[in-house]
């Protein structure tokens, strides 16, 4: 803070100096001087400027300013000066020692500013609560040829004021003065009313304001320069007179006042001695207790009254105290002791012996959280060296995710128990645990402890079913092609076998010699013998054409018979059909010679010929030929007729049912069984496959077995359900032939997996019991050509045998 | 006819309910509910039909029995969950204020809760809390290690090392300790209390980062249940033993007065922290309050040592059970009773294994795990009194049969005493028999480590080191069921031809492994190379070589000698093969559904083989190498 003061001189009473300055303390002002407002810091300044204000020449002012006379200035003065005729000689001398600061203070009668920098610390020693005001001062007292006293109204007042009332106190100046009496603040200075405005406003008038009645206040009478001079030389005064701008009257300083500005300009505290500033420290507020009060400013009067609020509040307290509701607290030795003998009894007998436990509902539904599983032989610390990881184990490890990892830390072994370092993952497992116990969803599963032994069904053993085929007997080779078909002759001697190679063999059963080769134009689709044991005929299917085959071979009188009957069907008169794009012909000469009799042309590739089990008709299947697909042929009258009039899907195969009128015409899905009496569809059966490859019908005709590409063989009971009553799935690739023993109770399948897998089906008249299927046996011996096993395969008629036609271009017989 | 049932009305549409909605009717937080869950041994529950409980929807939820959410309604934590709440409210209040004052006083009204309520309710029964110590135990033994935390003060850690130590002398007075085995993860120990086994896992007593990514609230909410279940197991278990509950020691004079003079300098490992700062601050007026302080310091201190025994209620008396006599002739089978007796005596003989040995610590070895375990096993054990407190005989004593030792090498030896590592301890309470300590003594290599849990059935891998264990077991059975052994052998004299019969088949089994890949089950019998076994095979293929010979010979008077010796081995072959192709028709006939979990067992049981298969291997090579370096060595 730079509190400035305006030094003014009035007269110059020394020698040096023609115009002397007078200056005048401008207070330090802490409150806003335009708004006259210093309530607050006037209270605090007080104390500040009693110092001030004791003084003498103060007081004479006021009473100048009673008087409001110039003259009597003096005389006042002089009479001050005899009650202390020494302060003033000796603040003369002091003036006087103090020269030079008055020299430096004014020249030729102009207003010379002398800015007194004042250090913070130095006036918060004293002038605590003075605050910066003085920019404002600084405008204001700007006055030029004029004595002026700029000073703040409240200020000038109060010093005047405490000069007036410690007029005879002064003397003594240790003397404790009560600082309430002085505290007079408020009061206005009732001499002049004009406010806080720049006196030069007045320059021109007579008067300088007005006092509290309303009163002009005249100007005192202002002397010339010649006065001044006069003055000057005469007033031992001068040098200290100033001129209060607000009432025009002079005021003279007090020793005190120009000790004060001395020290201000020296910069060491205003109004404080060495002596006193270096007094020992005395720590008024210590936290010691002091007999007697600091100050003796009475008590308040709120310390007398018993506090409303504070009794209301005891009140509550009493009244909760009472009730129960709030207790003592308790000193922290006894909460310890407390805490301690809680700690000791907190457990009890919570399980008694005798107690009858409660179950409750609940519990009974508890799941309990399952156990950790205990550790093995691995997570030793010093484990058999086999549960070490290797390096390719290491690896794997560190490669695997978390949650991947069989064991969730690498096996490690320490060659003494104080190498053991702590593991680190320890809490993180506790506390997985944890996340275990509370968070994850519990659910009871039973446990299957399944002896796998249990699983496999209860089925007589194989053993005590026989007979069925068990090895690999005779191997008949002479085909350089796959054979796509075998049949055997009604007695179980010959065999016939059609290839891709294009010819039709006819084998000795017994021997596996080759006994007759016929050589065709086209590849062999397939080749069926007569079921009709009278008759020796042979229906090979060579790609569109469909030819009957006399073998020769066998009984001679069965061959004659064979001759005999084709040829007295020649008699009789051919009703071919026009519908039907067969035609009947017959061969002669040398093909007769060989053994061709009759050649049925069709207008598509057949793929299969069926006999009847009489022998007399059969069916052939044109897949391509949409609703002629299916055609009958009787055999003795040389007739074709076509069963369907719409086709119904692709047609896979065809059967006849070995004793009552029906035909099984299995499409790729599905099986339908016509009546061929009725002319009507009596069954559908669902296969539940994609894709059929073939059928055969039980020898009893109540049931179908069904075999597809997609590996799977059903068997159909008929009686049963158009559903499968069993489905089989041994195979491994797509099946190629079923078929059914005609006298033991035997099926078989055959499929590109190079295996024939033989069954035993038994059926019983009992139509409660179910049939028995039990797997007997599996054969092997083909082995695969372009991914293509096993393509035909028949029982034996007589012998539980059976014959198998392979890619391979073998034939092979299992017994 | 009844009115017609709504949709999600009943079943398990009203029997389970979200996790969302559970705290939507319980109106708490989400913490608190998981607090809740925690304290009350609530857990979600995986609904048989997740579309069924989901009202048609099966989203990934969580969810709960709704009887188990409105059992928690009546829950009065709830209130005091909510109490806390508002207390929390409160305080934050005052904080935010600067108004100190009304902060201490808040805090002086913190909300407290037991959970005394719940531990019965949970546990209606005794034995069920027993049950259910495993966790109860590891957790609690690994707080006791904890150092305190702004989470966890020092209060419930020191509770946790309190009842962790009044378990053990549990375990130790009632001797029901069984397994004991040093993983690298920790020590796991499993006991026989009161008919149940119970298992835990104590870290190792070193130090380790603790880690940050782990929630020690959750936690602590755990343990705080399991310290007051541990407390009152603990009190129920003691009073089953006739022991004090807050455990008594055991005290003669001479030890009362050098448990007054040894108030030392330094604070204790596990004591109380908190009366040891008390005790810090000498003031004379709290004086009394400090000898009290001290009173309980070093008592708890010597109890954490372990070797005292516990004071009993009444008279010590020196129970021993005798087993009453049943006359063996009255009861169904007397073969029973007796196997019962000699199991006792076994198990008698078991818990008193280390009885009248005497043992001293080395400073380096682990001390306490070591003395649970000696102690539990009837020995003495005492370590350097500079070490702890609870010593109770010096390294000089002449009658220390065993010193506990882990280091290279030691220069003064007593002659009169084993030094033997620490793993011999262990080794021989799971072994349940002293074991020749020349394995282990000092710098000694030390033979692998078994884990005792393990129970090896048949087609897993027995390390050859728990083979020769078991021998070694059996071996001292066999010296007393050695008539037994015979009789059965007569048996086998007499009825030779089956067994030869069965035999062949089994080797047979063994020579066709390769081909059927299904028929796993079989070669298990292999696998295990029981050296005994094979013994014994032998002696009993020796036996049955003479008649089988004889009947060989039989044969071959009408063929050839080389084609009969070729015909013998078709026969084993066909038979064989006919019985494993017999295996595959039988196993074609398996319906789908059965087929499915017929493939699972196969695959799981091949699998297991393979494990064991690989093992061996290494085991082999493992040997083989060791045999060469051996080689290489004594070549050198």
């Amino acid at each position: 803070m730079a509190s400035k003061r305006k030094l003014v001189d009035t007269s110059d009473v020394q020698d040096l100096s023609d115009d002397t300055n007078l200056f005048v303390d401008e207070p330090p002002d802490d409150s806003d001087v335009d708004d006259n407002d210093t309530t607050d810091s006037s209270d605090s300044d007080s104390s500040e400027y009693s110092g001030i204000g004791e003084e003498e020449e103060s007081d004479s002012d006021s009473d100048d300013l009673m008087d409001s006379e110039d003259d009597e200035d003096d005389d006042d003065d002089s009479s001050d000066g005899d009650d202390g005729d020494k302060d003033v000689i000796n603040t003369v001398d002091d003036s006087s020692d103090d020269q030079d600061l008055l020299q430096s203070v004014t020249n030729n009668g102009e207003n010379i500013e002398i800015k007194t920098e004042v250090k913070d610390d130095e006036i918060n020693q004293h002038l605590d609560n003075v605050s910066s005001k003085t920019n404002q001062n600084k405008t204001k007292s700007k006055r030029k040829n004029e004595t002026t006293i700029s000073s703040d109204k409240d200020k000038t007042n109060d010093s005047l004021k405490d000069g007036k009332i410690k007029n005879e106190p002064l003397d003594n100046v240790d003397k404790v003065y009560d600082e309430y009496e002085e505290d007079s603040s408020d009061e206005e200075d009732i001499r002049n009313t004009v406010g806080n405005i720049p006196m030069q406003w007045y320059k021109n008038y007579k008067h300088i304001g007005y006092d509290v009645e309303g009163k002009k206040l005249i100007k005192p009478q202002k002397g010339d320069q010649l006065d001044d001079f006069l003055d000057k030389a005469d007033d031992p005064n001068y040098w200290r007179t100033v001129l209060n701008q607000l009432t025009g009257q002079k005021i003279v300083l007090s020793k005190d006042d120009v000790s004060l500005i001395k020290n201000l300009q020296k910069k060491v505290h205003p109004t404080q001695s060495n002596e006193e500033i270096f007094q020992p420290w005395v720590n008024w507020f210590s936290s010691e207790k002091m007999i007697h009060p600091l100050s003796n400013q009475p008590a308040h009067k709120r310390s007398f009254i018993p506090s409303k609020w504070e009794k209301l509040k005891v009140g509550q307290m009493v009244h909760s105290l009472k009730m129960g509701w709030m207790k003592p607290s308790k000193t922290e030795e006894e909460q310890e002791k407390e805490e301690e003998e809680e700690d000791d009894m907190s457990y009890y007998m919570i399980w008694k012996d005798d107690e009858e436990t409660e179950f409750s509902k609940r519990y009974r539904q508890h799941i309990p959280a399952p156990k950790l599983s205990l550790p093995g032989h691995e997570e030793s610390y010093n484990p058999p060296p086999e549960y070490l990881f290797t390096k390719e184990e290491k690896e794997k490890w560190e490669s695997q995710e978390p949650s991947e990892r069989r064991m969730n830390f690498i096996p490690q072994k320490f060659s003494s128990l104080r190498m053991v370092p702590a593991y680190s993952r320890f809490i993180n497992e506790r506390f997985e645990r944890c996340l275990d116990l509370y968070l994850c969803p519990r659910q009871r599963k039973t446990r299957m402890n399944v002896d796998p032994e249990d699983l496999i069904p209860k089925l007589p053993k194989p053993k005590d079913l026989q007979p069925f085929p068990t090895t690999q007997s005779i191997v008949y080779k002479g085909h350089s092609d796959l054979i796509r078909s075998i049949s055997v002759d009604p007695s179980g001697q010959w065999l016939v076998s059609g290839s891709d190679d294009h010819t039709i063999k006819i084998w000795e059963v017994s021997t596996g010699r080759c006994m007759k080769t016929l050589n065709v134009e086209g590849r062999i689709q397939c080749v069926a013998w007569n079921p009709n044991p009278a008759v020796c005929l042979i229906a090979c299917v060579i790609e569109k054409t469909v030819i009957m085959l006399n073998p020769g071979l066998g009984d001679k009188l069965q061959l004659t018979n064979t001759d005999n009957m084709l040829k007295s069907h020649q008699n009789t008169e051919q009703a071919s059909d026009s519908k039907v794009p067969v035609s009947w012909s017959e061969f002669e000469d040398t093909d007769y010679e060989d053994g061709y009799r009759l050649k049925l042309t069709h207008g598509f590739d057949v793929t299969q010929v069926t006999w009847h089990g009489k022998g007399d008709y059969f069916a052939t299947v044109m897949p391509n030929a949409q609703s002629r697909s299916v055609l009958i042929h009787q055999l003795s009258r040389r007739r074709s007729q076509n069963p369907f009039s719409k086709a119904k899907g692709l047609v896979q195969c065809v059967r006849f049912h070995p004793v009552r009128p029906f035909l099984f015409v299995a499409t790729q899905k599905y099986v339908r069984v016509y009546n061929l009496l009725k002319q009507e569809m009596s069954k559908k059966l669902i296969t539940n496959c994609k894709w059929v490859s073939s059928m055969a019908v039980h020898p009893e005709g109540d049931n179908v077995i069904i075999g597809s590409y997609d590996t799977r063989m059903s068997w159909f009971d008929l009686d049963l359900s158009t559903k499968p009553y069993q489905t089989l799935k041994h195979h491994k690739k797509a099946i190629r032939q079923v078929s059914y023993h005609r006298r033991y109770p035997l099926f078989a399948s055959v499929s590109d997996d190079c295996t024939i897998i033989v069954c035993h089906g038994m059926v019983y008249n009992d139509l409660l019991q179910n049939p028995l299927i039990v797997p007997v046996k599996v054969l092997r011996g083909h082995t695969p050509v372009k991914d293509v096993g096993i393509l035909d395969c028949i029982f034996h008629p007589s012998q539980p045998w059976i014959f198998s036609a392979g890619a391979d271009s073998t034939i092979r017989l299992y017994t | 006819m009844g009115r017609a049932t709504k949709k999600d009305q009943s079943g398990a549409a009203t029997a389970f309910i979200t996790r969302t909605k559970a705290i939507r009717r319980l109106q708490i937080s989400l913490k608190d509910f998981r607090r809740l869950c925690i304290l009350k041994g609530i857990y979600p529950v995986e609904p048989r039909h997740r579309k069924k409980a989901g009202k048609g929807s099966s989203a990934a939820r969580t969810y709960y029995m709704v009887k188990d959410i409105q059992f928690l309604l009546h829950e009065p934590l709830m209130n005091k969950f909510r109490e806390f709440k508002h207390f929390m409210r409160r305080l934050k209040k005052a904080y935010g204020r600067n108004n100190l004052n009304s902060v201490s006083r808040i805090k002086k009204t913190k909300p407290k809760y037991k959970l005394d309520h719940i531990v019965k309710e949970r546990y209606p029964s005794f034995i069920d809390a027993v049950r259910d110590l495993d966790d109860c135990l590891s957790m609690i033994f690994l707080f006791a290690t904890f150092p305190h935390t702004n989470i966890l003060e020092t209060k419930f850690l020191l509770m946790c090392r309190r009842l962790s130590v009044e378990f053990m002398h549990y375990v130790i007075s009632s001797q029901s300790l069984r397994k004991v085995f040093i993983s690298i993860k920790g020590i796991y120990y499993q006991a026989d209390i009161m008919g149940q086994t119970v298992n835990w896992v104590i870290p190792h007593n070193v130090g380790f980062a603790h880690p940050t990514d782990v929630d020690y609230k959750i936690m602590k909410t755990f343990v705080e249940f399991y310290v007051t279940l541990l407390g009152f197991i603990n009190f129920k278990l003691y009073n089953t033993i006739n022991l004090h509950y807050p455990p008594k020691l055991l005290l003669n004079e001479t030890d009362n007065e050098e448990m007054t003079e040894p108030v030392v300098e330094e604070p204790p490992v596990g004591a109380n922290i908190r009366t040891w700062k008390k005790k810090a601050k000498r003031d004379p007026v709290k004086e009394a309050r400090q000898a009290r302080f001290v009173e309980r310091e070093t008592l708890e201190e010597r109890l954490s040592a372990l070797t005292q025994t516990l004071k009993t209620i009444g008279s010590s008396m020196e129970e021993d059970v005798q087993l009453d006599h049943f006359p063996s002739s009255e009861t169904d089978n007397p073969d029973n009773i007796e196997q019962a007796k000699q199991d006792l005596q076994d198990m008698m003989k078991f818990q008193n294994l280390f009885k009248g040995l005497k043992f001293f610590l080395n400073r380096e070895v682990p001390r306490e795990p070591l003395v649970f375990v000696i102690r539990s096993f009837g020995g003495e054990v005492s370590w350097h009194e500079s070490q702890a407190v609870g010593s109770t005989y010096k390294e000089t004593d002449e009658k220390i049969t065993h010193q506990i030792v882990d280091r290279p090498s030691m220069e003064k030896q007593y002659i009169s005493r084993y030094y033997v590592q620490p793993q011999w301890i262990f080794d021989s309470v799971n072994a349940k028999m002293l074991l020749p300590p020349a394995d282990y003594f000092i710098g000694a290599v030390l033979p692998p480590h078994l884990s005792p849990f393990v129970n090896e059935q048949d087609g897993d891998y027995v390390p050859p080191e728990k083979q020769k264990l078991l021998n070694r077991q059996r071996g001292i059975e066999e010296e007393e069921g050695e008539s037994d052994m015979e009789s059965d052998d007569g048996a086998d004299d007499d009825n030779d031809d089956d067994g030869d019969q069965g035999e062949d088949a089994e080797e047979a089994d063994d020579s066709d492994d390769d081909d059927d890949e299904d028929d796993d089950d079989d070669d298990d019998e292999e696998d295990d190379d029981d050296s005994d076994e094979e013994v014994s095979f032998k002696r009993k293929g020796d036996m049955d070589a003479g008649p089988s010979k004889k009947q060989k010979k039989d044969v071959q008077t009408t063929m050839s000698v080389e084609a009969g010796h070729i015909e013998k081995d078709d026969i084993t072959k066909r038979l064989q093969h006919q019985k494993a192709e017999e295996r595959k028709l039988a196993e074609m006939m398996i319906p789908k559904k059965k087929k499915r979990l017929y493939n699972k067992i196969m695959h799981s049981r091949k699998k297991k083989t393979q494990e064991a298969l690989k093992l061996k291997q290494k085991r082999h090579e493992f040997d083989r190498k060791q045999k060469m370096e051996k080689k290489k060595q004594s070549a050198s």
